[in-house]
């Protein structure tokens, strides 16, 4: 397929891994930040491509993974009243909370769709007037432009039926987060492609500057993650500490401005938490004041309530580059996409449930 | 003391799987992966227990003394009924005809069973019922006897189909897991991936550039010459739901033995990869209604290879893998990169991702 094969190719990828291993002289610790990669890099097994001196950690892009528990809690309770359609992207209905998941609330009764798009949620609230429709917004930079946008749109429209639960999450905060941490042991980092795309780069600049650690913004496709990884780990050689862009056939510098005009249109940040990681300041979106009428926990006076996650789980240190699944003991175990004890064994795109999937629960994780 | 619930029967009639996972039935139960199989683990085949059963094939075979009859059932709950390449009809039809060849037998008698909702259009039923019986004379093989419910409005979505099954087991065939070898060539009927992404497609409205046919056909044909010309046939699995991927790992967990495949050598349509692409799926886990793999003695793989081709639906038949000796029970695929990877069964169905 075009514009897909050729980022696959065998003959380019073992090019870049042998001029990774001529580059290389040290150990360095990379962090991929998007679960989008991490499922790649495990799913074609980029990794076992590289020299023994790179490792690979893999970050906090996931947002199905970093949704906190109460908001999946809320999710629930809301999707289970009687009269209201709860449309939602399809990966969040596996992700449990502490009163089951959203496959539960639909075995339950409640009315819960899978939705390709915001615009569906929309168009359902028009074709139902009698009913409450809520758009369960859940994502990063990438998806908060149609979010944005739907939200506008119903305003327009005066629709009185439709409403947004609201769990938008902001990258650069979460890379500060783990670059200020003590225990931190990221040395280099591939930023996420597809949220640069919308976001430009101009935003890590400083992150660069202040922390002196190169950050390579880097596309999905294996030969993409492998050069992203050889620019990445060449700044390093030579001490040098700046934002490069790997992934240019799709991202500018400064980005989709008209994306980022609706964004912050529509949306503020608010502190945040992240599943497994804990509160990070500024590191989310809410809905600014003139389209808090259309937030879901005030229409149904909806409070989430923070509550523990299984101690055993060590996901907030996986998310933060300081473990990886193997050194869990709960792994392929007590923990599996079945049963997930935390964050990242919920989504495909988590590490854990990547590993799971791709390496085998009892073998090579 | 009375019993509260219907449920509250004493000790010994709990229900065995643990409450605490799912109290109710949700949709990833009927999904073909690792919830399917905890039901049929911890439900099923304790409740039901029996020799037939436990082998865990797509059909029973039995033992008449002078014949072996292969046995089976499938129901049929897909939306859209109508469908690019099929409709409810030709899949009831074909999809339990395709479970009896997976157990080397000929299909000879079909049942049908339809629960039909209060108030669904005649015509349509009538549509259904042409399809059913072109697909079974086109197969060589008659329905004689059904059964029909019709259930309140709103207690039903429109019509379900079940269809049972028997077939004769040609002489000579044992085929299983259990007698996969180390050395047994993998042989793929054809492409993968075009009725799960026909069927999403239609049902979600999903505007593609070309439209994605459904791959259902009858298999029985293709089967039966394999066996007639002798090929040494260890195990067959239709690709359904869960796809290539499911009926690999659950072969090679039952067998205990360790497959090893080529991704370049599976032939996915683009169309296929391209609707795949988007909405973040793996081709390998997307259900076919048309399309086997055959686990054959290594002697056989080129033979099997050029018997299959020769029929339109498996034209594109070819080695994708051999097994080897090892007791981790694992399929492991050579990535297009020239890595590796694991590939098992998923949970319950792929959902489109967020981004």
């Amino acid at each position: 397929m075009k514009y897909v094969d050729e980022y696959r190719d065998a003959k380019l990828a073992r090019g870049y891994a042998r001029a990774l291993a001529r580059a290389v002289t040290r150990p360095w610790t990379v962090m991929e930040v998007c679960g989008g990669q991490t499922h790649a890099i495990v799913k074609y097994g980029v990794d076992k491509l590289l020299p023994g001196e790179i490792e690979l950690v893999h970050g906090p892009g996931c947002p199905v993974c970093v949704t906190p528990v109460e908001w999946i809690d809320a999710a629930v309770e809301i999707a289970s009243l009687r009269d209201v359609i709860f449309c939602t992207f399809g990966d969040m209905l596996r992700v449990p909370g502490t009163r089951g998941d959203l496959f539960s609330a639909k075995a339950g009764g409640g009315d819960i769709r899978v939705v390709y798009s915001p615009m569906d949620a929309l168009q359902a609230a028009r074709a139902n007037p009698e009913k409450q429709t809520v758009f369960f917004a859940v994502g990063f930079e990438t998806t908060a432009p149609a979010n944005a946008m739907a939200v506008y749109q119903a305003k327009r429209e005066g629709l009185k039926n439709f409403s947004m639960l609201v769990s938008h999450a902001l990258v650069p905060p979460a890379m500060e987060s783990i670059l200020s941490s003590p225990a931190n042991r990221v040395q280099g980092f591939l930023a996420a492609g597809h949220v640069c795309t919308v976001m430009g780069y101009t935003e890590y600049e400083p992150v660069a500057r202040k922390y002196r650690v190169p950050i390579v913004v880097t596309g999905f496709e294996p030969t993409d993650i492998l050069q992203g990884i050889y620019m990445c780990v060449k700044q390093l050689e030579e001490g040098r500490h700046e934002v490069e862009n790997q992934y240019s056939r799709s991202v500018r510098r400064e980005g989709n401005a008209e994306a980022q005009k609706w964004i912050r249109a529509t949306f503020r940040a608010i502190r945040r938490n992240w599943r497994g990681v804990g509160e990070i300041p500024a590191s989310g979106l809410g809905l600014t004041e003139e389209y808090e009428a259309f937030d879901a926990l005030q229409r149904f006076a909806v409070v989430p309530q923070v509550r523990e996650g299984p101690s055993e789980c060590v996901s907030g240190e996986i998310l933060q580059g300081l473990k990886k699944p193997g050194e869990c003991p709960a792994f392929g175990v007590r923990c599996t996409p079945e049963r997930p004890l935390g964050a990242t064994m919920v989504s495909s795109e988590g590490a854990c449930s990547a590993y799971y999937r791709y390496r085998g629960a009892r073998h090579e994780a | 003391m009375k019993p509260e619930r219907p449920d509250d029967l004493g000790a010994g009639a709990h229900c065995p799987l643990p409450l605490s996972d799912y109290p109710r039935v949700v949709l990833g139960h009927g999904g073909g992966g690792k919830l399917t199989e905890q039901l049929i683990e911890k439900l099923f085949l304790p409740a039901f227990d029996n020799p037939f059963l436990n082998k865990r094939h797509d059909g029973a075979v039995l033992d008449m003394g002078h014949i072996k009859l292969a046995f089976t059932t499938d129901s049929y709950v897909v939306r859209p009924l109508f469908f690019p390449g099929g409709d409810i009809g030709t899949l009831a039809v074909n999809g339990t005809i395709n479970d009896l060849a997976m157990c080397g037998a000929r299909p000879a008698y079909l049942s049908a069973g339809f629960i039909v909702e209060e108030g669904f259009s005649m015509e349509t039923l009538w549509a259904i019922t042409r399809s059913m019986a072109r697909a079974a004379e086109s197969a060589g093989v008659a329905i004689v006897t059904g059964d029909t419910k019709v259930v309140d409005k709103g207690h039903g979505d429109g019509i379900f189909i079940n269809t049972a099954g028997v077939g004769v087991v040609e002489r000579g065939c044992a085929i299983g897991p259990g007698n996969v070898r180390p050395g047994d060539a993998v042989v793929l009927s054809g492409d993968v991936g075009r009725h799960g992404m026909a069927i999403l497609s239609a049902r979600e409205g999903l505007e593609f550039e070309s439209m994605i046919e459904s791959d259902c056909a009858p298999l029985a044909g293709p089967v039966l010459r394999l066996i007639e010309e002798g090929i040494e046939i260890h195990c067959l699995r239709d690709l359904t739901r869960g796809g290539l991927a499911g009926a690999l790992a659950e072969i090679a967990r039952a067998a205990g033995v360790r497959v090893d495949i080529d991704e370049s050598a599976i032939p996915v349509r683009e169309d296929v990869r391209g609707a795949c692409e988007i909405l973040g799926f793996d081709p390998l886990y997307v259900a076919n209604e048309g399309r086997f793999a055959a686990f054959v003695a290594g002697k056989d793989a080129r033979r099997t290879e050029e018997v299959l081709r020769a029929f339109p639906p498996c034209a594109e038949a070819g080695v994708i893998g051999r097994v080897r000796e090892s007791r981790t029970g694992l399929v492991v695929m050579k990535s297009r990169i020239g890595s590796d990877r694991v590939v098992d069964s998923l949970s319950g169905e792929q959902m489109p991702r967020i981004c």
